[in-house]
């Protein structure tokens, strides 16, 4: 169980290094496609990815405590 | 007022504080203050007078209004207190008020008691005055108890009277007493004759209290009462009978004397007669005259000799009445009928001697006429012989003699005095004729005078005799009625006798029945005391011998025991070292474990067990309650344990922040901060009681740690398994490898204590 915590960290990580990249890709290539060299998608895309990245880790270390609830529909 | 008093200290504090640097605050406040200390006096002030007012109403109308006091001490505590002391008791309780209807309603039952009592008071007064003064001791008793009842009822109705909080019911008694006491008043009157000879009476046989005489004394008495009656019936009777003898004897005397007179007197009649009337020869007609004068001299001495005996009768018979008399005077009855036969025979002696004594005296009146008729005829012969011896003096003897010595001249002087007497008697007869009539009537009055007399005589006589019958009759009847009576009380008597008998009989019978009865039932109860008695010692036999029978026979089963259970006892023995030997093994398994490797699987060393101890059913339970995971993978060391747990310490340290609504990264990111900044000492000692300040997940790490380190496995698992949130599930694996263990070790401690005991118990010392 408490390798589960490390192996959630480097997931974690792990994604949000690959979002990152990623976000930063595509930002320099939208950047240098779409916008003029101009910064901001890249520092969006790379927000974007880190968010993402965030998100995604902060969920993967909630999920024990996330409940799911189904709904009952009277028959 | 609170809000006005913390103003006020408010302010008082403000005062202080500024002091008089602000003068017109001051001032103001001051004003506000003096305002409000003034205004809060005069609160208090008014305060007060609205409270006293308050109660001072509630308490007038209290006063004026009970029900209003009622609701006010029931709805308020201590009110009643309060009220009773300004007011006094509260005369409309609801208690009292019942009483209050009671009474209006008891008094005119209570009147008419009174007044009844009073008037049976009074006429008893006035009843009792006469009758007391009148009455005799022991008929006022009656009279007495009476008075005492009806006073006893009048004075309790008095008494009751007096209470006037209970309803008084007119007693029966005083009516019954009243009705009791007018009864009494008529007895009394009734009662009053016969009590003074009753008195008497009782005076006379007893002094002071009646009692009744015991019965050997009434025995006695009557005994000798008895006594007395029979010596007093003899007497009597030896007299009467003696009188009666006498009376009778010489009544039969007289009765004979005057039959012989009687015959005397006839026979004398008729030898007159016949000397009168026969013509007989002259010797014989003397030899008759001598007859005559002798029967005339038996006449004289027959009617002397009847007279005598007569007067001799009469004293008998007078004698006889007066002792006849006396003994009437006796009041013994049974004298009576003595008396009674004593004055029959009397009357019928007095009857015949009166009968004879007439019969004699009518014979003499006929003998009278005969002597006359004869005295007559001797007169006149007399006078024929005297005229004839005048005429011829020289025939003096018998005239019948003389017919052939007579001469003619005396012949014929004889036929003419003859004729010449014939004549005078012619004349004479003639003269008698005339006279006749007068003679005859004289004659007749004479007759009629002395039958009158003798009627007179005889009817008196008669009468009395009559009188006599008729007396004697009544006292026969008496007598006869007296003796109906006594036969038919007898009869009562003897009814009553023989109805007592039955009684008595019945009686008896019941008695002996119950008598029999309960002979009958001490014979039982005797006979059963006998018969357990003879049991219990039979059966206390039987026991002693069963006693005897079942020591021997236990001591041969005892016996019989001891060498099969040392057998089973050498079987036990084996079976549990058997069973310590699985079981050391077993514990010998668990200490298989490597660092880091758990122990071997532990299902052959339990199946060992469990062939070992296969009718053990607490090994078999416990051996079967080992986990599963235990069974297949065997457990983790504690050493093991402990090194892991150092190694989760840096990771739950880290995760001390998360749990179920903490689990953001930024919470992840202070929890991280938290681990790096804080520390805590490596073991602490855990306090016997923990506090919620223990409950920190350092501070358990660190109690865990510490128990770890003592070898105390349980401790620091339970500590441990205070942590909460993602620290817990960060040590879930530690924990059930941490229970794991701890199961498995308390079963396998649990079985090799179990074993020891067996072995212990199993054991034969030498």
């Amino acid at each position: 169980m408490a390798d589960e915590h490390g192996r959630k960290w480097d997931r974690c990580l792990a994604d949000t290094a690959v979002k990152t990249v990623t976000g930063i890709s595509v930002g320099i290539v939208l950047s240098v496609l779409f916008f003029k060299r101009r910064t901001w998608p890249v520092s969006l895309g790379s927000g974007m990815g880190l968010g993402m990245g965030y998100s995604n880790c902060q969920h993967d270390f909630r999920s024990p405590y996330l409940l799911h609830g189904n709904m009952v529909k009277d028959q | 007022m609170l809000r006005v008093f913390l103003r006020g200290a408010n302010t008082k504090a403000q005062k202080c504080l500024y002091g008089r640097a602000h003068p017109t605050n001051l001032q103001h406040h001051r004003h506000y203050t003096s305002g409000e200390s003034s205004g809060a006096a005069k609160v208090v002030a008014v305060g007060l007078v609205t409270l006293g007012s308050s109660i001072g109403g509630t308490v007038l109308y209290a006063k004026w209004d009970p029900k209003f006091r009622t609701a006010v001490e029931k709805n308020i505590p201590y009110s009643d207190w309060l009220l009773g002391m300004a007011l006094g008791p509260n005369p409309y309780s609801p208690v009292t008020a019942h009483k209050k209807q009671v009474e209006l309603s008891q008094p005119p039952s209570m009147m008419t008691e009174e007044s009844r009592s009073s008037k049976i008071k009074k006429e008893k007064n006035i009843k009792e005055e006469p009758s007391v003064s009148t009455a005799s001791e022991t008929t006022s008793a009656p009279v007495y108890s009476a008075q005492s009842i009806e006073e006893s009822s009048a004075e309790a109705s008095h008494i009751i009277s007096a209470i006037s909080e209970v309803p008084s019911v007119p007693a029966p008694h005083d009516t019954e007493a009243a009705v009791l006491t007018e009864e009494c008043k008529e007895c009394h009157h009734h009662g009053d004759t016969p009590v003074p000879a009753m008195v008497e009476a009782v005076d006379s046989m007893t002094e002071g209290p009646l009692k009744e005489r015991p019965a050997e004394e009434v025995t006695a008495r009557l005994a000798q009462q008895e006594q007395e009656d029979q010596d007093i019936l003899a007497s009597v009777s030896a007299s009467l009978e003696e009188s009666l003898a006498s009376s009778a004897k010489t009544t039969l005397q007289a009765i004979g004397a005057q039959e012989a007179a009687l015959q005397a007197i006839g026979s004398h009649t008729h030898k007159l007669k016949e000397a009168m009337e026969a013509e007989v020869p002259p010797d014989q007609k003397s030899a008759q005259w001598r007859d005559l004068e002798t029967a005339l001299a038996e006449r004289r001495s027959t009617v002397n000799d009847a007279g005598a005996a007569l007067l001799k009768a009469r004293d008998a018979l007078d004698s006889l009445r007066s002792v006849i008399d006396k003994a009437k005077e006796s009041k013994v009855a049974a004298v009576q009928p003595l008396v009674l036969a004593a004055e029959e025979n009397l009357h019928s002696m007095v009857v015949d001697l009166d009968q004879a004594v007439t019969k004699v005296q009518s014979a003499e009146s006929e003998a009278k006429i005969v002597s006359q008729y004869t005295e007559l005829v001797n007169e006149a012969k007399r006078q024929f012989q005297k005229e004839l011896s005048s005429l011829t003096p020289e025939i003096q003897a018998n005239w019948k003699g003389l017919t052939g010595k007579l001469s003619a001249d005396d012949l014929n002087a004889l036929i003419a005095h003859a004729h010449r007497r014939i004549d005078q008697l012619n004349r004479e007869l003639a003269e008698q004729r005339v006279r006749e009539q007068v003679h005859i009537e004289a004659a007749l009055e004479q007759q009629k005078l002395e039958d009158q007399k003798a009627l007179d005589k005889a009817v008196h006589t008669a009468t009395q005799h009559s009188k006599e019958e008729a007396r004697l009759e009544q006292e026969r009847k008496l007598s006869e009625l007296r003796e109906v009576m006594e036969a038919e009380m007898r009869t009562q008597l003897r009814r009553q006798a023989a109805a007592h008998t039955d009684h008595l009989r019945d009686i008896l019978k019941v008695q002996e029945q119950e008598l029999r009865s309960e002979a009958e039932q001490v014979l039982n109860s005797k006979m059963l005391e006998q018969e357990t008695h003879y049991r219990q010692l039979t059966q206390e036999q039987l026991d002693n011998f069963t006693l005897d029978m079942n020591a021997a026979y236990a001591r041969l089963k005892g016996m019989e025991e001891a060498i099969d259970s040392h057998v089973i006892a050498e079987e036990e023995a084996r079976k549990a070292h058997q069973l310590w030997l699985s079981v050391e093994a077993l514990s010998y398994t668990l200490k298989t474990a490597g660092s880091d490797l758990p122990t071997k699987p532990l299902e052959s060393a339990v199946q060992a067990i469990q062939d070992s101890c296969c009718n053990n059913e607490f090994a078999l339970a416990l051996a079967s309650a080992l986990p599963e995971e235990s069974l297949r993978r065997g457990v983790y060391s504690e050493a093991s344990l402990r090194s892991r747990f150092n190694s989760l310490r840096s990771m739950v340290r880290r995760v001390a922040l998360i749990d179920e609504s903490h689990n953001s990264l930024y919470q992840y990111f202070l929890s991280y901060l938290q681990a790096a900044l804080l520390f805590e000492e490596k073991q602490a000692m855990p306090p016997t009681q923990l506090t919620n300040e223990d409950l920190d997940p350092f501070k358990l790490l660190s109690y865990a740690s510490y128990c770890l380190e003592h070898e105390d496995l349980e401790l620091a698992a339970k500590f441990v398994n205070q942590l909460r949130g993602e620290a817990r599930r960060v040590v879930q694996d530690w924990l059930t490898e941490a229970r794991l263990t701890l199961e498995t070790r308390q079963v396998v401690t649990l079985l090799s204590a179990y074993a020891n005991a067996v072995g212990l118990g199993t054991t034969q010392a030498p």
